[in-house]
């Protein structure tokens, strides 16, 4: 019975990784079709006649690589400034309850309500102000504003999951309040801080209306921005070019997923606290 | 530790990436200094490779003439333009020359967003475009007075694309310009190609419907709006508008001519089946052509059916667009290199590029945009059945057709609301969406 358990387990485990994995291999495989196998009312998986010739004309046509370069600066730019912010405030914010406490993890929370089209002129404008229009620096202060209710609301979560009483061990122990932080806290949040890097990551590097807004400059252009050029009006799109352009899309934060993901493992503090 | 380097290496990476980024300057519109040339930014919303070429090749061909107005090419995109124009408008940094549709341009003009170029373009080119073509860019200015807020230089018109080995096989009338199919005759042609299982006559891509259908109904002079002279626009669903609408969904579920599934796809999702021979008419704009040049397979043959006739064979149509923004700091210089832009040889470029009727008179009557190949000689006939879309004008109709008109014409497609209650829905919810435009 427990076997026939075991192996439903992996039935359903390699169902999600299928449904997860389905869009990838079909962007492939659609990024090495002529426009006319894209055309065929029977697709295959495999190409009948595979060609590079997408890739070439995304390549060619769109400054691909220095988009992407300019998501990859963004998107960190904006993981290492959201953790670097919010991890402090989320440990304040988790540690000392205080009705101010409450109300600012309210507010938190309702900001993340507001939609974006409503306030996308005024940001403008302030940006205007500082001089940031057309500028990366400008893109990532609006991204971390916006990736930093949410990390920071996350990153309580994490926080609160950490025991006091290791803290007050290593008090005990003669530990200061920055070394117990420093010693003891940081490492067990390490799986939080990697969630809440990837969180920020993914939300600026798939980010757009704020990128069109903001990029005036086609030379700044993120990715999002030059992978919308090969769509045209009426949902109708070059689709060969535009499914080399979004594997390319994909590979940065897959590489990022890898590097990182391991530090996303739960249990570090099993057994920490007992009797 | 590992995260540690990683992080390290990032934020290194970040501080020289993002120092050297924001050196990246300001776009601007056009600027001039005292000693260089004037700089003009041109916002392009060409996106096939053939139409993207021949814009670059224009921009290209205008520097090298005109080393005092330097253009820059900046590319767009149709789906989020308007999002993109607003703030630009609002935060002083429009491009100088826009791209764009008719229907966005009212909306713009009664802001003071664009300049009005009523008395600034050159004899030749106001006379080289067709008045009809002017009506779809004259606009309130939002005060009392009418201007002109752009040149309308690409139209599209409804075509049928055929396949030519199913109309030679159920031995169909291939129409001419001259003598188009009546819709009485399609629907009787189609009812003739269906093979009940097998074949569909016709699929209708209704993803979008608004304004395929209103655009067709001009076929019966159907209008779907009126305007008092007060200039207050309501809705109206009366036996004019009614026709075209009946006739679809005759098709789709009297005659079983037309594919019901094809209903929510966009228009050139259906050309996989069109191909497969599933579907023996598709009904489309001309520029659909390129994407069934690009993907027929070999040996498909096809042919452009021209626009079907009512009581009248006119559609309505709106225009793609040049503007130049109010505030940009060099208008002459800007409209000095629209008037060159859209001139009539420049014109048979764009239009081949995009696989739409060009405006200009000259350009119309171009050998290359008259051949028989790819129906080019259909779809540049079809450019005389265009008359000024009659929802251009009316204050709310982008709310009214998204809100209202979308989901009741998807519904009443879909056998789920009759006609009536459709036309009800239509007026009655539509009317509320307008007032509030109106007051």
């Amino acid at each position: 019975m427990r076997a026939l358990g075991r192996a439903g387990q992996y039935v359903a485990l390699v169902a999600y990784v299928v449904f997860l994995g389905f869009p990838l291999v079909w962007l492939f495989s659609t990024a090495l079709k002529t426009p006319r196998e894209m055309g065929n009312l029977n697709p295959s998986w495999v190409p009948a006649d595979p060609t590079l010739a997408n890739f070439a004309a995304a390549f060619g046509e769109q400054d691909l690589v220095g988009s992407a370069v300019r998501s990859l600066v963004v998107a960190l730019a904006t993981s290492v400034i959201t953790v670097v912010i919010s991890l402090p405030a989320a440990y304040a914010m988790a540690r000392h309850r205080s009705a101010l406490n409450r109300a600012a993890t309210g507010w938190v929370l309702v900001s993340q309500v507001f939609p974006f089209i409503l306030i996308i002129i005024p940001l403008f404008m302030v940006l205007r102000a500082l001089d940031l229009v057309s500028t990366l620096t400008g893109l990532v202060l609006v991204h971390v504003t916006f990736v930093l209710p949410f990390a920071l609301w996350m990153l309580q979560g994490y926080v609160r999951a950490v025991p006091r009483e290791l803290e007050e061990a290593a008090s005990v122990d003669g530990a200061g309040r920055l070394r117990a932080l420093a010693s003891v806290v940081a490492p067990l949040l390490a799986p939080g801080v990697v969630a809440t890097l990837l969180f920020a990551f993914i939300s600026s590097w798939n980010e757009f209306l704020f990128a069109l807004v903001v990029l005036k400059d086609p030379d700044v252009a993120t990715l999002p921005l030059t992978l919308v050029k090969f769509t045209g009006p009426e949902g109708v799109s070059r689709l060969g070019p535009l499914a080399a352009a979004s594997l390319l899309a994909t590979i940065p934060s897959l590489v990022f997923f890898a590097i990182i993901q391991r530090r996303l493992r739960s249990g570090l503090m099993a057994g920490a606290v007992k009797g | 530790m590992r995260v540690r380097s990683v992080l390290a290496a990032g934020a290194a990476a970040l501080v020289t990436l993002t120092a050297a980024a924001c050196g990246s300057g300001d776009a601007g519109g056009g600027e001039a200094t005292s000693a260089g040339p004037v700089k003009l930014q041109f916002l392009s919303l060409a996106w096939q490779k053939e139409s993207i070429a021949a814009n670059k090749e224009l921009v290209e061909t205008w520097n090298k003439a005109n080393p005092t107005i330097q253009v820059e090419y900046v590319q767009g995109s149709w789906d989020n333009v308007n999002d993109q124009l607003v703030t630009s408008f609002e935060g002083g940094e429009a491009p100088d020359v826009i791209h764009d549709d008719s229907p966005a341009l009212s909306g713009f003009a009664s802001r003071g967003y664009l300049l009005d170029l009523k008395d600034k373009l050159p004899a030749e080119l106001k006379g080289d475009i067709p008045q009809a073509a002017w009506d779809t860019v004259t606009f309130s200015d939002g005060k009392d007075g009418q201007g002109v807020y752009g040149v309308p230089f690409l139209q599209e018109s409804q075509v049928i694309i055929a396949n030519k080995k199913l109309l030679d096989e159920a031995d169909v009338r291939v129409p001419t310009a001259e003598e188009p199919w009546t819709w009485d005759e399609f629907a009787e042609i189609t009812r003739k190609l269906t093979k009940p299982g097998k074949r569909f006559g016709v699929a209708w891509p209704m993803k979008s419907p608004v304004n395929k259908v209103l655009n067709l109904s001009l076929n019966f002079g159907g209008t779907f709006f009126q305007t008092d002279a007060a200039g207050k626009s309501t809705v109206k669903v009366g036996p004019e508008e009614r026709q075209v609408l009946q006739r679809i969904h005759d098709q789709l579920h009297k005659d079983k001519s037309a594919d019901p599934s094809a209903l929510g796809m966009g228009t050139a999702d259906p050309l996989p089946g069109f191909f497969d021979g599933k579907y023996a008419l598709l009904p489309a704009g001309v520029f659909l052509r390129q994407q069934v040049v690009e993907q027929a397979p070999e040996g498909f043959e096809w042919v452009t059916i021209p626009p079907l006739k009512g009581t009248s064979a006119e559609q309505g149509a709106v225009s793609q667009t040049l503007s130049v923004a109010a505030q940009s700091k060099h208008p002459d210089e800007a409209v000095k290199f629209i008037s060159f832009f859209l001139n009539g040889p420049n014109q048979v470029k764009l239009a081949k590029g995009d696989w739409l009727l060009p405006t200009s008179t000259s350009a119309a009557k171009d050998s290359s945009i008259n051949a028989e190949k790819d129906g080019w000689d259909v779809a540049t006939a079809s450019a005389k059945n265009l008359v000024v879309a009659p929802f251009l004008k009316v204050n709310g109709y982008d709310e009214w057709r998204t809100k209202v008109a979308t989901p009741a014409l998807q519904q009443y497609f879909a056998n789920k609301i009759t006609l009536d209650a459709a036309a009800k829905t239509l007026v009655e919810e539509g009317n509320k969406v307008l007032e509030r435009y109106s007051s």
